[in-house]
Order: structure tokens, then C-alpha cells, then sequence
């Protein structure tokens, strides 16, 4: 249900743009012939590519679009109905407790993340020799199953006797109860999400080791501090991976599911369905696979796409502000 | 990194990963009619029989199995799907076109196949195979009953019954009818005298009242029930049910709130020697049967003392709970095998079987037998006469004697099209109260409104597909 940032961008290796063509050379007789068989090729060898997404990304979500206008339980066949679904999501009010739950989490998860991966993406990158053995440590703990997640959140943030807690109290400080108070579920959540930190820390650590070594050595002998070198050439030149970070990990907010649904509402906790804890795919799995209503949670499913491609908008467009593409024309 | 890659690579990401989240198949255009399938208990039968939401986790399980493979023969190959039903699973099976022969679900689930069709009604196969129903508990009976009809073959039966320590009760100069539920001032002044804690930290807790789950057993201790006994209204704003909710809430707020408590219990080794009665961190708690053998298997040492939970007016009650077989929908090849393997589960005979494999595998780790509820009154009574040790140690010998009695006085919600979310309005209603969100009487006219429109709109539903 959630997105992952498991998978390595192009973000971490740079491609150097091509040079732009103006009244290049001309082309070669027979050059259109090899175009297309090389494009022929080329579709021939991504075509179990295009198969799959056809068949189960994009057959689906138009499929999911029509279910949105049904009144549809699975169980017998879909009857149309129209808008039905999108007005009676406008009158929800538990719509719009999953939306803010879920707003919250990701305003606080986000930028949480980042600044933890890149953090430690930093510390890692002066480790040297050991910088191997922390990768590992660091990533190892990306390989739990969010389930496990969900059950270690319960333990390590019990509000009687959770690790977490019993830390703070070394520092007199009387922790609360993270995991029944609702003030508290969303931030207790938001901490265990830095458990799985490890794949940004890889991906942001791939990165900075890209940064030409050349620019520090400048920097230095003007007189450059660690800090001016972090803010005028590590950050500027690693932005687009971490806009990559910020991007994907809004969207995998947005959709979180599994710790949240372990903790609150999952067979440990089938009578304890926290409130705080109703995240919007929580809800919308709910409509779908306890309440049997598949045409609302179309229609939610829907909802979450306009709002996260909203959302994902405008990042990119204050990206444009923010972030430096190496080769690209500013 | 190039930006316009960036961009189109995000998009194609948002549009997939959020809505691939929603494919369907489409449905078995298959309702259930079907041809109509002989039931003959003298039938040869064969092929295969999938079965799906049951596990061979116990010798109860397993004989039973082993006999109704027998009573099918050798031509017909059972294959299980183990497990809890997985109602996803089981959903994308049946719109897939690809139903199992049999489900075997929770009992509070049929109401809501039965209504949407999933599964069928079993009148044909309980008469032409034979099943007496009469054996069956009537509680148990009425849950898998829907439109007159029966669907689901119900086995088991959970039941609740008081659980103390009596080291702790003791202490307090209590004995158990302080904490059987039927004086809630009594209960109050016990959960008082047992509780101990420092500030917000507790170390015993008094009383677990066990919100939001034993809700309906508070309620009908006060004289009403959360549904009507048609399955059409709730009765959730009831001031019967607020003033119910409102003592066991209370119960929570005396030992410093139900987070504080929740996180207490949650901390425990609930299933282990370390559980709350063990390690005398619990006074006392209304709570399931099974949890007696798990004390008894961990802990026999501990200083337990058992009563029935009992009403305002004294009797012992339960709200029971339990599994039932069910046959879905386009299985007209393999109903008759189904309906054969079904009867064998539960009848007396099988049941006396695999009760008495239960005594000799609890003889064989010198472990008492401390009974079985079928949902089969009559298994239930010959196995307490004649497998049960009528000297059974204390406390152990009050606690069957307790079980026993709350499964004679049992209670259910009938079945609806609507009971998940009526579950989910319900339990709502009282976690708003319990984290502080709202008060009893806000909370409930709440969940009475989220109760109503659904079961309104799933009666409705039914209704039109009737006429």
C-alpha cells in the first residue's frame, strides 16, 4: 500500500544533459531506417513492461474509475450510481478525520526524514573505512516488515513500560502515553517511521560521494568552514536527490498504512480502533474489505490520487525555486 | 539528475501506486441460485473440497477432520486454505469465480454473506443430509440465522466468566461476588481497594471492565441489548447502554484512565507464565473461557478464584461468540460433499471423539481437561458427564462449574447485513468516550446514527432484492 524509496533514482548517479543541438550534423542516408528499427527493438525488448502496466497498473486504475461511479460489494455485480459515492465522501465526516490525520503525519514525517537520513548521509560520508559497516547497520532495520514495525511501535512506546519512556525518565522527563493517547499515537508514529531511514540515508549518501571533491578543495583554501561548505555546495548540489527524498516519502505518507493498521487496528487491536490513528488508506481499506462497500473506496482511492498528484504539483513546481540539476540552464 | 525525468517519473509513480491499490475482478455472475444439488446422506460422493479459514491446530481440529474425511471417502481430496478466513482472499475468490467448497468464519460474519449472496442458505443440505439442529445451542443457532433461513452450521462457543486474584481479594478483605459484576457499587468499591500505582504509573491494576469489547455483556447486565432482536434498530443511545458505558468507563478513570490501564495491560505476558494473575499485577477481569486453560497450562500455581459474570439481578451471562461452516455461493460440483463434511464436524459423536483426545493429550502433560463448549448442547453435556473429573482441584473446579453455567446463559446479536458496521459504530462510540473525546450520551447518539443509516441501508438493500 505504501510507496517505497527502496529503488535507486538516477538521482544518486548525475547523467550529464546532452548538449543541445542547433543545426547539427546532417543525417546519414538510411539514418530513418535505423531509427526505426532500433525503436522496434526497443519496444520489443520493454514489452513485458508495457504488458504489465497495461494489464495491472493501467487497466485497473480505469477499471477503478468506473467502480468509483458503482454502488459495488464485490460480491454481486456493480450498479452504476453515478456521483453518488464522491457526494456522500463530501459529507463524511470521517473522511475529513483521515485527511487531517494523514496531512499531520506527512507534515511531520517528511521533513523528520530528511533531516535524520540526511544526518546520518553526512556522518556516514566522513566515516572512511567503517562507512561499509554503518551502511549496513543503517539499512538493516529497512529489511523489518512493517508489520513487526507496527508491533515493535507498541512495545518500545508502551506509556507504562516502553523503552522509550523509560529513557526519558533517565532525563526526568515522564514520557506519555504514545500509544493510547491520542495527542501523542501521530508523533509516536512519526518517531517509529525513522526506524526504515535506511534506504534515504543510501540513496543521499550515493549522492553526496558524487559531489565533485574539486569544489570542497576551492572552497577551502578561500577559507570555507564545514558549515558554509555544507549549505553553499553539498546541499545545492545534492538538491535534486533529496527533492527525489522529499517526493517519494510525501507520497508514501500519504499512503501509509501497514505499522498503523498493525497498532490500531489489526487482530491484536480488533476492538481498539484509535481515531488518531485513521490514516486515509486505513479508511479506505476499511470501506473496502470490512464494510464491503468497493464502489466508495473507489471513489476515496480517487480522492487521494487528485490530492497527492495536487500536492506532488506543487512540489515540483517550488521545486524549480530550490533545486539544482547539474547541466541544466538555471 | 534531469528534471523533466524527475516530473514524469513522480507522476507515473502517483497515478500507479495510489490507484493499482483498487483493482477488481469482475464478479461470478453466478448469485448463488444455481441447479438444485441432491443431499442424500447414503451419496457416494467424490472430487475435491477446498475449504478455506480452517487450521488443523489442535487434536480438536484434527480428529474431526479425520472423521469427516472418512465419512467422505477416498474419492474426495480435502484441501485447506489454513488460517484465519481472510476475507480479502475469500472476496477476490468469489469475484474471481472461484469460491471455495466451504468458510469457515466467525459466526457474527454470515448475516452479511448470507445477505449479499456469498454464501447460501443450508435448509436443503440440513434436511436432506440429515443435521439435527435441535442439538445446537439456540444462541449459537440464531446468529447463523438470517431471513428465516439457516447458513451457517455453527461450532464452538466462547463465553465469559469473572477471573480473580484471590491472593489480591484477600488482601482487600473481598471476596469474588465483589467483582462478578452483579453490584456495579460493589465493583467500584473493589476496584478501589485493589488498584495500586504512584501518580500516573500503576503497579495493580484493580479492575479491567475490558472496553470497548465486553460493551454488549455490560449493556444486557443493565437489561437491554445493543440490537433488537430482528437485526433492524439499534439500541446504542439507550440510557440503559450510556449508564452501562458510563460505569465501565468510570472503572478506568478511578485507576487513572483507560490510556494508563490499556498501556498496563499491553505491557503484561498475557499467554505466558508471566501473565497479570501470575504475577499478581490484576485483581480481577471479566473474560473468555479458553483464557482458563491458558492459566491453567502457564500458571496453575496461581492464586486464581472464578465466578460466572453475573447480572444486576445476580444470573450468570454471557455474550457468546464463536465460528460456523458455510458453503458459498456457484459450488453446486461440491455442496453435497460440503454439506456431508459439515454434518460430520459437528456431530455429538465427532465431538465426544475429539474430546477425548483432549483428555488424553492433557492427561499425557498432567494437565486437567477443563471442558469443551461445542455450540452442540448436547455434546456439551456428555462430555461434562462423562469425560470430566468430577474432582477437579480448586480453584479449577469453580471455574468449569463457571464456564458451564455461562454457556447455558448465553446471548447473541442476530444476524444482520450490516453487523461490521455496527461493530465498528459501536466500539467507535465507546473508544471516543474512553479517550476522552466525547462523553458517554455525545458518543453513543453518535455511534446510534452511524449504527441506523447502515443497517438501514444494508436492510434496505435486502429488502428490494426480495420484492
Amino acid at each position: 500500500m505504501s510507496a517505497s524509496t527502496s529503488t535507486t533514482p538516477a538521482a544518486a548517479g548525475r547523467v550529464p544533459r546532452p548538449a543541445r543541438r542547433s543545426g547539427g550534423p546532417a543525417r546519414r542516408p538510411g539514418q530513418r531506417a535505423t531509427d526505426r528499427r532500433e525503436l522496434r527493438g526497443a519496444l520489443l525488448f520493454i514489452s513485458p513492461w508495457i504488458v504489465g502496466f497495461l494489464i495491472f497498473t493501467l487497466w485497473p486504475v480505469l477499471y477503478s474509475g468506473y467502480l468509483s461511479l458503482t454502488d459495488y460489494d464485490v460480491l454481486t455485480d456493480p450498479e452504476f450510481v453515478g456521483l453518488e459515492n464522491y457526494e456522500q465522501m463530501a459529507q463524511d465526516p470521517k473522511v475529513r478525520l483521515a485527511l487531517w490525520n494523514t496531512f499531520y503525519y506527512t507534515v511531520l514525517h517528511v521533513p523528520s526524514l530528511v533531516i535524520v537520513s540526511l544526518g546520518l548521509a553526512l556522518l556516514l560520508n566522513q566515516a572512511g573505512r567503517s562507512a561499509g559497516f554503518f551502511r549496513t547497520a543503517f539499512f538493516l532495520p529497512k529489511m523489518t516488515p512493517p508489520v513487526a514495525v507496527g508491533i515493535l511501535l507498541l512495545l518500545l512506546f508502551n506509556g507504562q513500560n516502553g523503552l522509550i519512556n523509560m529513557v526519558l525518565g533517565w532525563f526526568g522527563i515522564d514520557g506519555p502515553n504514545w500509544t493510547t493517547d491520542p495527542d501523542w499515537v501521530k508523533p509516536g508514529l512519526v518517531l517509529m517511521s525513522l526506524w526504515a531511514v535506511g534506504s534515504s540515508v543510501i540513496i543521499l549518501l550515493a549522492a553526496l560521494r558524487g559531489v565533485p571533491q574539486e569544489l570542497y578543495d576551492s572552497a577551502r583554501v578561500d577559507g570555507a568552514g564545514f558549515w558554509k561548505q555544507t549549505t553553499k555546495i553539498t546541499l545545492p548540489m545534492i538538491s535534486g536527490t533529496v527533492f527525489f527524498i522529499v517526493v517519494v516519502n510525501t507520497i508514501a505518507s500519504f499512503q501509509t498504512f501497514t505499522e498503523a493498521y498493525t497498532a490500531f487496528f489489526g487482530s491484536g487491536n480488533t476492538t481498539y480502533s484509535n481515531d488518531a490513528a485513521l490514516f486515509y488508506v486505513i479508511y479506505l481499506f476499511r470501506q473496502a474489505f470490512e464494510f464491503l462497500d468497493m464502489g466508495y473506496a473507489s471513489a476515496l482511492a480517487w480522492l487521494l490520487f487528485v490530492i497527492i498528484l495536487a500536492v506532488t504539483v506543487v512540489q515540483l513546481k517550488v521545486s524549480k525555486r530550490f533545486v539544482f540539476y547539474e547541466g541544466e540552464d538555471r | 539528475m534531469k528534471s523533466s525525468a524527475v516530473r514524469s517519473s513522480v507522476l507515473v509513480a502517483v497515478s500507479g501506486v495510489v490507484l493499482a491499490a483498487c483493482a477488481q475482478g469482475t464478479t461470478n455472475d453466478d448469485g448463488g441460485g444455481g441447479e438444485a444439488v441432491a443431499f442424500d446422506p447414503e451419496a457416494e460422493l467424490s472430487g475435491n473440497l477446498s475449504i478455506m479459514g480452517f487450521g488443523l491446530t489442535d487434536e480438536i481440529g484434527e480428529v474431526r477432520y479425520e472423521a469427516a474425511q472418512e465419512a467422505l471417502g477416498d474419492d474426495v481430496e480435502l484441501s485447506l486454505v489454513e488460517g484465519d478466513l481472510d476475507i480479502q482472499q475469500f472476496l477476490s475468490a468469489v469475484a474471481a469465480g472461484d469460491p471455495p467448497a466451504l468458510v469457515y468464519a466467525n459466526r457474527d460474519q454470515i448475516g452479511t454473506f448470507a445477505s449479499r449472496g456469498a454464501i447460501i442458505p443450508l435448509d436443503a443440505c440440513i434436511e436432506g443430509e440429515g443435521i439435527d439442529t435441535s442439538v445446537f445451542r439456540e444462541p449459537s443457532l440464531n446468529q447463523v440465522t438470517f431471513n428465516d433461513s439457516v447458513y451457517g452450521i455453527p461450532e464452538f462457543n466462547q463465553v465469559q466468566i469473572t477471573m480473580a486474584n484471590a491472593s489480591l481479594l484477600e488482601a482487600a478483605g473481598l471476596g469474588i461476588e465483589a467483582v462478578n459484576g452483579s453490584d456495579w457499587e460493589a465493583v467500584t468499591s473493589a476496584t478501589t481497594a485493589l488498584t495500586q500505582g504512584n501518580g500516573g504509573s500503576l503497579s495493580v491494576i484493580g479492575y479491567d471492565s475490558k472496553l470497548p469489547e465486553f460493551l454488549p455483556l455490560w449493556a444486557r447486565s443493565n437489561g437491554v441489548d445493543l440490537l433488537s432482536e430482528d437485526g433492524r434498530t439499534a439500541q446504542l443511545d439507550d440510557p440503559a447502554v450510556i449508564e452501562a458505558l458510563e460505569f465501565a468507563v468510570g472503572i478506568y478513570d478511578q485507576q487513572g484512565g483507560f490510556g494508563a490501564v490499556k498501556a498496563f495491560r499491553d505491557s503484561a505476558d498475557f499467554f505466558g507464565e508471566g501473565n497479570q494473575f501470575a504475577t499478581g499485577v490484576l485483581g480481577a477481569m471479566p473474560m473468555e473461557n479458553w483464557y482458563v486453560n491458558v492459566l491453567n497450562e502457564v500458571s496453575s500455581d496461581a492464586p486464581m478464584a472464578f465466578d460466572s459474570y453475573r447480572s444486576m439481578d445476580g444470573e450468570p451471562i454471557a455474550f457468546a461468540g464463536g465460528s460456523a461452516w458455510a458453503v458459498p455461493a456457484g459450488t453446486e460440483d461440491t455442496q453435497a460433499a460440503a454439506c456431508r463434511f459439515m454434518r460430520t464436524m459437528t456431530a455429538t459423536d465427532t465431538w465426544m471423539e475429539a474430546a477425548q483426545a483432549r483428555v488424553d493429550a492433557r492427561a499425557e502433560e498432567g494437565l486437567l481437561f477443563t471442558g469443551l463448549l461445542t455450540g452442540n448442547a448436547e455434546a456439551d453435556d456428555r462430555i461434562r458427564s462423562e469425560l470430566m473429573t468430577e474432582d477437579a482441584p480448586e480453584p479449577w473446579a469453580s471455574a468449569i462449574d463457571a464456564i458451564y453455567e455461562a454457556n447455558e446463559n448465553s446471548f447473541t446479536f442476530p444476524a444482520n447485513p450490516a453487523d461490521a458496521e455496527f461493530k465498528t459504530a459501536w466500539q467507535d462510540g465507546v473508544n471516543r468516550v474512553l479517550n476522552g473525546q466525547a462523553t458517554p450520551a455525545e458518543s453513543m447518539a453518535q455511534a446510534q446514527e452511524e449504527a441506523q443509516a447502515a443497517l438501514d441501508e444494508a436492510w434496505a438493500e435486502w429488502d428490494d432484492d426480495q420484492e
